[in-house]
């Protein structure tokens, strides 16, 4: 992906807010690869793990924020158990939710679940993915 | 000597056979369950974001039932809610602030929440406190040649601190099934994501999760998968359907919760009423097994 680097956009205070959502210093991130590598459901991603941490050191939030790559991570913890630099970047994933969840983006509404759904899964499916995806 | 137990929101309704042949099989070890009162949902998922205390809420409330009820130990089945109840704890635990302010929203229960209990996996209990050797010596009806694969999915194995075992290679389900005298297979994808619950957002990804680990179980010889998530079983089970829809080479397999077949080789029988809860029947591998004594027409 193309993204130009600037100084203005490094002091994004959206940086702050996922690192102290998350209680991960990204900056510790020196792009070994290892989450992406391990990471399950990575072919989905658009930007890999560890490029959202570059991402994030460069302050490009905005574009974490609406990327897909967030979304398809449902915290299977690969990642976080592997990072030689013991970053646990599911939180960054989840931090990165939360910001957007909290101004009502990305929430899984009730009545998009399908009837079909409503009647096959179990309530864990239910109370996981609303306790994830509504904010 | 009983051991109290929380079964969680699921194990009532979609995996009801899961607690049903734990009871049993638990019976059949000497170390009946008694289920804990008042239990609420745990949230399923612990919540990773440092700011919503709000979050851990159900957890707590469940272990300071927990502890008013005289509990020492409480034992979990499930998979996620094991993990979502140790690391409320721990995180709850660890921080005199907040043990402070999750107090003070549990003005209604009758005591106050001092993190006494202490939460484990059924799995860890019959490791270390039945242990295997005695296991071994109970069963009646061994799992001879049922080639057995051990799913430990997510959450029984990370993060590392509340890993039942190795976090990267475990071996607790295998070792118990050799113990019941099946042929314990670890596969590749063992400790891979099923998809979660993404099962409803993004059923392609969990179609292709689902057709990624069967294969590979397939691969590795396993006849049946076994696990202890709920939810994984769901996806792994239940989702098999999708998966043969996507992906024409895919061919099915049969998933039990660990403790079903325990029960079977411990005299503890397995319930014809469990099938409905199954999408692949197992019954076909549970005969040609002799595994499944009665046979009905």
């Amino acid at each position: 992906m193309r993204y130009v680097i600037s100084r203005k956009k490094m002091h994004n205070p959206l940086l702050q807010k996922l690192q102290e959502l998350s209680g991960q210093n990204v900056f510790d991130c020196y792009q070994c690869g290892n989450c992406s590598s391990g990471c399950a459901v990575v072919e989905y991603m658009d930007i890999k793990p560890n490029q959202v941490l570059r991402l994030a050191q460069l302050g490009a939030i905005d574009e974490i924020l609406a990327s897909e790559t967030i979304w398809i991570c449902s915290t299977c913890l690969q990642c976080s158990s592997r990072c030689p630099k013991g970053i646990d970047v599911s939180r960054v994933m989840e931090a990165a939710r939360t910001i957007n969840l909290r101004q009502r983006i990305g929430v899984v509404e009730p009545t998009s679940v399908s009837q079909e759904d409503l009647k096959d899964v179990p309530p864990i499916v239910l109370v996981s993915v609303f306790r994830k995806l509504s904010g | 000597m009983s051991l109290a137990y929380y079964p969680g929101c699921t194990l009532k309704n979609h995996a009801s056979h899961f607690e049903q042949s734990a009871i049993r099989a638990m019976e059949k070890l000497g170390m009946p369950m008694t289920e804990m009162k008042d239990w609420v949902c745990c949230g399923t998922v612990y919540s990773q974001t440092t700011d919503d205390l709000m979050l851990q809420l159900a957890s707590i409330r469940n272990l300071l039932r927990a502890e008013s009820q005289g509990i020492d130990e409480l034992a979990v089945l499930c998979s996620m809610c094991y993990n979502t109840i140790r690391r409320a704890k721990d995180f709850i635990d660890s921080d005199k602030e907040n043990l402070r302010k999750v107090n003070q929203f549990m003005y209604k229960e009758p005591l106050e929440y001092t993190g006494k209990v202490q939460v484990t996996h059924l799995l860890p209990i019959l490791r270390d406190r039945i242990t295997f050797e005695k296991v071994k010596e109970k069963v009646v009806n061994a799992l001879t040649g049922l080639k057995v694969g051990a799913y430990y999915g997510c959450l029984l194995v990370r993060p590392e601190a509340y890993a039942i075992d190795d976090f990267e290679d475990p071996s607790i389900i295998e070792d118990l099934f050799t113990a019941l005298g099946a042929d314990s297979r670890a596969f590749p994808y063992r400790l891979e994501c099923c998809g979660a619950y993404q099962t409803i957002t993004r059923k392609d990804v969990t179609a292709k999760r689902t057709y990624e680990l069967i294969n590979s179980a397939w691969e590795t010889g396993c006849e049946t998968i076994v696990t202890s998530c709920p939810l994984c079983a769901f996806n792994l089970d239940q989702r098999q359907k999708l998966a043969q829809e996507t992906f024409h080479t895919f061919r099915t397999m049969p998933v039990f919760y660990f403790t079903e077949l325990m029960s079977i080789a411990l005299g503890g029988g397995w319930d014809e009423d469990w099938v409905k809860l199954h999408e692949i029947d197992p019954r076909p591998l549970l005969r040609e097994k002799g595994l499944l004594p009665e046979v009905r027409s």
